[in-house]
């Protein structure tokens, strides 16, 4: 038990460490490196929690897909990061007002008293405890089936999103040379190559 | 085991789905040229899924399926025929202004398609995931819509403003929608409502909750403290998508307000009604003063759009069958007369470009009478003149509003109504006693005049066989009450 609560800590602290870091870092380049440090501390809380699954989702989907993203994001655009940051005195009194709304908010929310769910509700899709059925199991049991409607409208928004991103940004330029592979192909010889009779001592 | 979900009840939604890719596929082969075809073609998929949704789906019985995710009732029913009817009505609207404003990109009808898709799901949603879902399809269409004309600084700018605060609204939606899930241990309608009504005492979380998807679904129906984005996205956007704006999604959006509220959020009618009430208010007020000083008329049509959410919300702070009724009425008519305003203002093009000053309106009734004629019926409509339709809109929610004790909130209505009268009176005044311009283009497109024709009868004599509509809707309120 001490172990498990030493590692939280380890994990708790570097996370937010990193994530400070992500803000108070002068190279972006270095923001996205201490962001995927803080990504993976997370995935390590995760599996401490028993959520393998989503542990493994976090490092697959957020460290090797969106942080790579937005590194290069950042290394191809050409930002000024330090004008970005001028602002950042002038919110600073309103932000943190409204952090500090939130967190009155939520601390009034944990004094509120809390409910018991109905043993009814809970009943319908029992969880498992982690012996008899891993997390991705457990998710797969009910992803196709249960909740098989969420499943493919998420499905269709995703595909909305595709389509429009397609819309907003692709356009044709014209004068951009492409290869038609159809042309290559449908060449013919004599298009091609032209026979020329050389006299000797003459060139052409 | 797990056997096969019941499909019949959600036919509407896969048949469009299912089009929408078909639609996407033909025009992804054929090209830019195929835009005026896949118009016709996704207004017939749309008209089919009415079709289904009218004669096929078992609309009658409250059929729950997709392990109680999804609803179909005689609500539901009423709601998508609204909502593929105003669908239908903007894309027809568009073809024209496609044309002429050399925006014709296959994907415009598969974007509304899928916006109409998301209508629907969010209609029947029984279910907070299914609901939040549904919502974010729809949304994410219009975005995209709304910054159609990509050359276009405003149109850019409306689609950005938009997302931006779409994004906020769907944070909130999500955060209430959390706080509900925590404090009834339910995401599914039917489950919180038993839950709430299980409980003894309702927690301040579950209140904050429901309060914080009040201000999502808010933003949707762009009432007042909400409306910020509105004149601005509507004047930006491309006008037939701005009447779009102004029919389907506000449709949506209020049908899920009813939906939730009035569903598993009935036993909390008390803490609900107070916020609604000023929300209300608020819209009807802002929307009639705003909008006196408006000169470019899709700005005075946004303005317009949140007054009527204003009175049609009163429909709904009542809490009776009777007030849903009076909005789903009110959605109806509010449905011809936007349908039928924009029509007219899709006409308003000079020398090949759109105007939108209120001033070119200018003594049309000289230049072009029976244009003048039409915009005087919807605007007449749209500020309650009795007896064209949009005063039965206004009596209905008013009278349920009065027989609910609510007297404070009708008076105010009918004083903003007042109020607003002076500005849909002055569009009248400047098309019949102003000096006129240059006459606008003509002849105007055969389908503009179609749907003005149909949307003016219809304010025009709505009065006369008002039966079939109030009696379904009626059934759709009861549906709606357990």
């Amino acid at each position: 038990m001490i172990v498990q609560t030493i590692v939280f800590y380890i994990f708790a602290g570097v996370t937010i460490g990193a994530a400070v870091m992500v803000v108070a870092a002068r190279n972006p380049v270095h923001s996205v490196l201490f962001l995927i440090l803080a990504f993976f501390n997370s995935a390590g809380l995760f599996v401490l929690m028993g959520a393998e699954f989503v542990a493994m989702i976090l490092i697959i989907v957020y460290v090797g897909a969106v942080a790579v993203l937005f590194l290069f994001v950042v290394m191809m655009l050409d930002i000024n990061f330090v004008e970005l940051r001028q602002g950042f005195l002038q919110y600073l009194p309103i932000g943190g007002v409204i952090g500090l709304i939130l967190m009155i908010e939520l601390i009034m929310l944990l004094g509120a008293e809390t409910v018991a769910i109905p043993k009814t509700l809970l009943a319908t899709v029992p969880i498992p405890p982690i012996e008899d059925r891993t997390n991705t199991a457990a998710i797969g049991d009910v992803l196709y089936t249960k909740y098989i409607y969420a499943f493919q409208a998420a499905g269709m928004v995703l595909f909305t999103a595709m389509v429009g991103a397609i819309v907003l940004t692709l356009r044709e330029r014209s004068g951009v040379r492409k290869q038609r592979i159809s042309n290559q192909v449908s060449r013919r010889r004599a298009e091609s190559v032209e026979l020329k009779k050389v006299e000797p001592r003459d060139g052409l | 085991m797990y056997s096969l979900p019941d499909l019949v009840p959600a036919l509407p939604e896969l048949w469009l789905a299912v089009a929408g890719m078909a639609l996407l596929m033909v025009g992804v082969f054929s090209g830019n040229r195929s835009t005026h075809l896949l118009i016709w073609l996704s207004v017939v998929a749309i008209g089919s899924a009415l079709i289904l949704v009218l004669y096929v789906s078992p609309q009658s019985s409250n059929s729950i399926t997709f392990s109680d995710m999804f609803i179909a009732d005689r609500f539901a029913g009423f709601s998508k025929c609204l909502v593929l009817i105003g669908s239908a009505l903007a894309l027809v609207l568009s073809i024209g202004y496609l044309k002429t404003e050399r925006i014709e990109r296959f994907e415009y009808p598969v974007l509304l398609v899928l916006a109409t898709l998301g209508m629907l799901m969010m209609v029947s949603a029984n279910d907070l995931i299914a609901l939040y879902l549904g919502l974010e399809l729809q949304s994410l269409a219009l975005y995209v819509l709304a910054a159609f004309r990509r050359e276009s600084l405003r149109s850019t700018e409306a689609g950005l403003k938009y997302f931006v605060l779409g994004a906020l609204s769907s944070g909130m939606l999500l955060y209430g929608c959390s706080l509900i899930y925590g404090f009834t241990g339910s995401t599914n309608f039917t489950a919180i409502a038993s839950s709430i009504v299980a409980s003894p005492t309702v927690g301040v979380g579950l209140i904050i909750g429901l309060v914080f998807v009040i201000s999502g679904l808010a933003f949707k129906v762009s009432a007042v403290p909400f409306h910020m984005w509105t004149p601005d996205v509507y004047e930006g956007a491309p006008t037939p998508i701005t009447a779009f704006f102004a029919i389907a999604p506000k449709i949506a959006a209020l049908a899920l307000f009813l939906r939730i509220l009035v569903g598993p959020f009935l036993e909390l009618a008390g803490d609900w009604q107070q916020v609604i009430i000023v929300i209300s208010v608020a819209s009807m007020l802002l929307g009639s003063l705003a909008a006196i000083w408006q000169t470019n008329i899709k700005r005075l049509m946004a303005y317009s759009s949140i007054g009527h959410m204003g009175y049609a919300l009163i429909g709904l702070s009542a809490g009776t069958v009777e007030g849903v009724r009076g909005v789903l009425v009110y959605l109806v008519i509010y449905l011809a007369m936007n349908v039928g305003a924009f029509s007219v203002v899709l006409c308003m093009r000079r020398d090949g470009e759109s105007v939108e000053n209120i001033e070119d309106l200018s003594g049309l009734s000289q230049t072009n009478p029976m244009l003048a004629l039409a915009m005087g019926v919807f605007m007449f409509s749209l500020a309650g003149v009795p007896p064209l339709a949009g005063f039965f809109a206004k009596f209905y929610v008013f009278m349920a509003a009065i027989n609910s004790g609510l007297y404070v909130v009708a008076i105010i209505g009918v004083l903003a109504s007042v109020i607003g009268a002076f500005y849909y009176v002055r569009i009248v005044k400047i098309m019949y006693f102003d000096e006129p311009r240059e006459t606008f283009e003509k002849p105007i497109r055969r389908e503009l005049s179609v749907t003005m024709a149909v949307a003016g009868v219809f304010s025009l004599f709505f009065f006369l066989y008002p039966g079939p509509i109030i009696n379904q809707a009626q059934y759709a309120a009861l549906s709606l009450f357990p």
